[in-house]
């Protein structure tokens, strides 16, 4: 134990020394979605003015930090002052703020946030934690996330990091597992099982070696919660990982992760590398004779391999195809051996219960979801991110207080991914817990919220999910492959104006076939898009049965395009990008576009300044 | 092509199933798809059938059977970018390469695939070309989008 002593003084200095910095330090957020809004010609940019310079400035890649919408992100921390954030950075701006902060002064430019103190103004600036997006979050699992160099294990200790690791291997097994029934932790890949139960199966199996499985294979079209955890803290996983394999005695880890994420699994295997070097992999780990080993499993792209048998198929180098449960994977899993598998969301709260206390992490939530979530918001809300919450807190808080509400007036919110449903606005109030939302119709699942306004179609979306589904249907059970199909089918029909009454009951018979018929999570709960919208709008299936028209004028053979002539004046924009050559017209006199040559491809739609293009409900005669 | 794959193997151990993705997957990093020529020789050599590693290689979305272009173009599919217009962004895009999901141009110039979800939700909706992720992509941009790669 003394070494962790001598690794934890020299991370402590190291952090204290960056804190306190003499000369600047510039942050900069270089998370996926940081470098999708251009994050990296921001880097390249100040790279090369501080060069020009011959300055010293430490500059640091850090994880993101939440509001994905305010991205790039670059904090500038001067000499005794606190780290500031600046938002929506470009190349431009970067050398801009350069100049305005460290070279020619003035410090006119005005920072979104500080990190200095969880409230309260700094020279007139706000804490970052204050804003409106951030106020109401508690971010536990998120603590480190935009805050530290994900690459950097110095930093990670310096921040309590591998607290609960030491602590663990000093309470022993049964000590951690009373811990986490303490907490009330409940698995936060979507079913919400205890995880202490789920430890104490595997602990009581007989069998050795004993496996541990990371799950990390987020599947949900849109959710990236695990994706930004691991990139933007991925030693919390891997803590995370430690204390489990102690807790079920398991000595080999794998981490299956989806390969559509490189630079996660680019930073895991850093982190990796950094903790053996570290000796906190390997054998003998802290001293403690304890030994774990941790190797990465890249996904292949099938989003049944989420369901826990089939990913251990898949590991094991076959198809991913569920199978039949019992015997579960606790007593026989991958090879036959007893494997837990739990989400990286549950693994990355771990430490922190066992850093402080199980009783600490209860005291947020609700009776029976303890604790906090993280969210990815997006959709049609104005403030789209990755937010942590307390469990209880409700869809209205979420959706209106931290996502600052929609632009259109809003329709509905998905939660749950493909096995969720869609909530109409007669739900805001409803707390987020496991159970409110199951009675609801929908599920918890990993966190993808999406937001829907009166410009999202409905029977689209249910058709959208279902053509998902049928997609990734393994195959193995009749009713769901066949099932989905046919639901996809009869959807389609009506999103072309062709459907009759009779298909709603269809639908409904269908739904459940495929529920009872199904092996896995994803045949069971595949029927939901089409339940939940069909139970909350089911005013809009009439509408595109009934009356031939689409209302939220998304379904492109119930939608004409015209140009609006009061408004038009002639920029030839629309007739520049039309494809087809549909519109024509001279400059400065209204164009005209000609309905059959319009593949309705919205080009003339998005480009036009002036709203002069309209999409129109149609009615099919 | 022999060596490099001979070279390939030779990392894992023979006869051995549960390395099957690990190598399809190298395989395909190496040729850029998995060809009828690399299934015959992954089969003897981790003594897997070719009609399992067929069965595999088909059931993963990953793999492809036929040579990519020199640009890869990967179109967000994900539940935000759908309600984004993720829909009209693809139809769009099919219009101006000229080919659908799962096909090369024939200059090969570019491939085109769906995706799920790339995980950048909030900056939707999104497309990924080669390494370079795109986000808030609309119709009018994808022109100028494609001009960077030849």
């Amino acid at each position: 134990m003394s070494d962790i002593l001598a690794i934890q003084k020299r991370a402590t200095e190291e952090w204290q020394a960056l804190q306190h910095s003499q000369h600047p330090v510039i942050y900069i957020g270089m998370g996926s979605c940081g470098l999708a809004s251009g994050a990296g010609a921001v880097w390249n940019s100040v790279q090369k003015a501080l060069l020009k310079s011959k300055r010293k400035v430490d500059l640091i890649k850090v994880g993101c930090i939440g509001p994905c919408y305010l991205e790039p992100f670059l904090d500038i921390q001067l000499p005794g002052s606190p780290r500031f954030i600046f938002n929506n950075v470009d190349a431009e701006r970067a050398e801009k703020l350069l100049d305005d902060y460290l070279f020619t002064g003035g410090a006119k430019l005005k920072p979104l946030g500080h990190l200095g103190a969880p409230e309260g103004k700094i020279n007139g600036t706000e804490s970052f934690w204050d804003l409106p997006m951030l106020k109401n979050q508690k971010r536990i699992v998120l603590r480190n996330c935009g805050i530290i160099d994900p690459e950097n294990i110095m930093h990670y200790i310096a921040r309590d990091g591998f607290q609960g690791l030491i602590n663990a291997l000093n309470m022993g097994a049964a000590g951690i597992i009373d811990e986490l029934k303490v907490s009330g932790l409940r698995g936060r890949g979507g079913a919400g099982f205890p995880v202490f139960r789920k430890w104490q199966f595997c602990r009581k199996a007989k069998g050795s070696p004993k496996y541990l499985i990371c799950n990390a294979d987020e599947g949900d079209p849109g959710a990236f919660m695990n994706r930004s955890l691991i990139e933007g803290d991925p030693f919390a996983l891997l803590e995370g990982m430690l204390i489990a394999a102690f807790a079920i005695g398991a000595t080999f880890g794998y981490i299956y992760i989806r390969a559509e994420y490189p630079l996660a699994i680019e930073r895991l295997i850093k982190a990796i590398d950094q903790m053996k070097n570290s000796g906190f992999l390997g054998k003998d780990i802290l001293n403690s004779g304890f030994d774990f080993d941790i190797k990465l499993k890249e996904g292949a792209g099938a989003f049944v391999c989420g369901e826990e048998t089939a990913l251990i198929a898949s590991i094991e180098g076959h198809r991913g195809m569920p199978r039949t449960r019992p015997p579960f994977p606790a007593i026989s899993g991958l090879h036959g051996k007893p494997t837990t598998i739990n989400n990286v969301e549950t693994l990355g709260t771990i430490p922190n219960i066992l850093r402080k206390g199980g009783e600490w992490y209860a005291g947020y939530g609700t009776e029976k979801s303890k604790g906090t979530k993280t969210f990815a918001l997006v959709g049609k809300v104005r403030r789209t991110g990755l937010i942590e919450v307390p469990l209880g807190t409700t869809l209205r808080e979420i959706i209106f207080d931290i996502g600052g509400g929609t632009y259109k007036p809003f329709k509905a919110v998905q939660t749950g991914g493909p096995s969720g449903g869609c909530l109409s606005k007669d739900y805001l109030d409803l707390p987020i817990d496991y159970e409110s939302l199951a009675s609801a119709g929908s599920i918890m699942g990993s966190g993808g919220l999406i937001v829907m306004d009166e410009h999202s179609c409905m029977v689209d979306v249910a058709k959208y999910f279902l053509r998902f589904t049928s997609q990734e249907s393994c195959g193995k059970c009749t009713p769901c492959r066949i099932g989905t199909r046919k639901m996809v089918e009869i959807l389609n029909k009506i999103t072309e104006g062709k459907g009759v009454m009779e298909d709603i009951e269809i639908l409904e018979n269908l739904a459940g076939t495929i529920n009872m018929g199904s092996l896995c999570g994803l045949g069971q709960t595949a029927p939901n898009p089409v339940l939940t919208t069909l139970k909350y709008f089911r005013n809009e299936y009439e509408a595109h049965i009934i009356d031939h028209r689409c209302p939220a004028a998304v379904c492109r053979d119930l939608v004409e395009y015209r140009v609006i002539k009061e408004k038009c004046t002639g920029c030839q924009r629309c007739v520049e990008v039309c494809p087809t050559g549909a519109i024509t017209g001279p400059r400065s006199e209204p164009h005209n576009l000609d309905p059959e040559k319009c593949i309705k491809c919205r080009a003339c739609y998005e480009v036009c300044r002036f709203d002069a293009i309209a999409g129109d409900a149609i009615v099919i005669e | 092509m022999a060596d490099s794959l001979n070279n390939l193997l030779s990392k894992y151990p023979q006869n051995d199933e549960g390395s099957l993705i690990p190598v399809l997957q190298q395989t395909q990093g190496l040729y850029g798809y998995i060809s009828k020529e690399a299934i015959e020789k992954i089969s003897s050599y981790l003594r897997v059938s070719r009609s399992t590693i067929f069965g595999v290689t088909s059931f993963y979305s990953q793999f492809r059977f036929n040579p990519p272009g020199r640009n890869s173009i990967k179109i967000c599919l994900g539940t935000a970018c759908h309600v984004q217009g993720g829909d009209f962004l693809l139809n769009a895009l099919q219009l101006e390469i000229g080919i659908e999901p799962g096909q090369t141009t024939e200059d090969k110039r570019f491939d085109l695939t769906r995706v799920a979800c790339l995980g950048c939700c909030a900056l939707a909706p999104v497309m990924m070309v080669n390494n370079d992720i795109h986000s808030r992509m609309s119709v009018i941009k994808i022109r100028e989008v494609l001009k960077k790669y030849e």
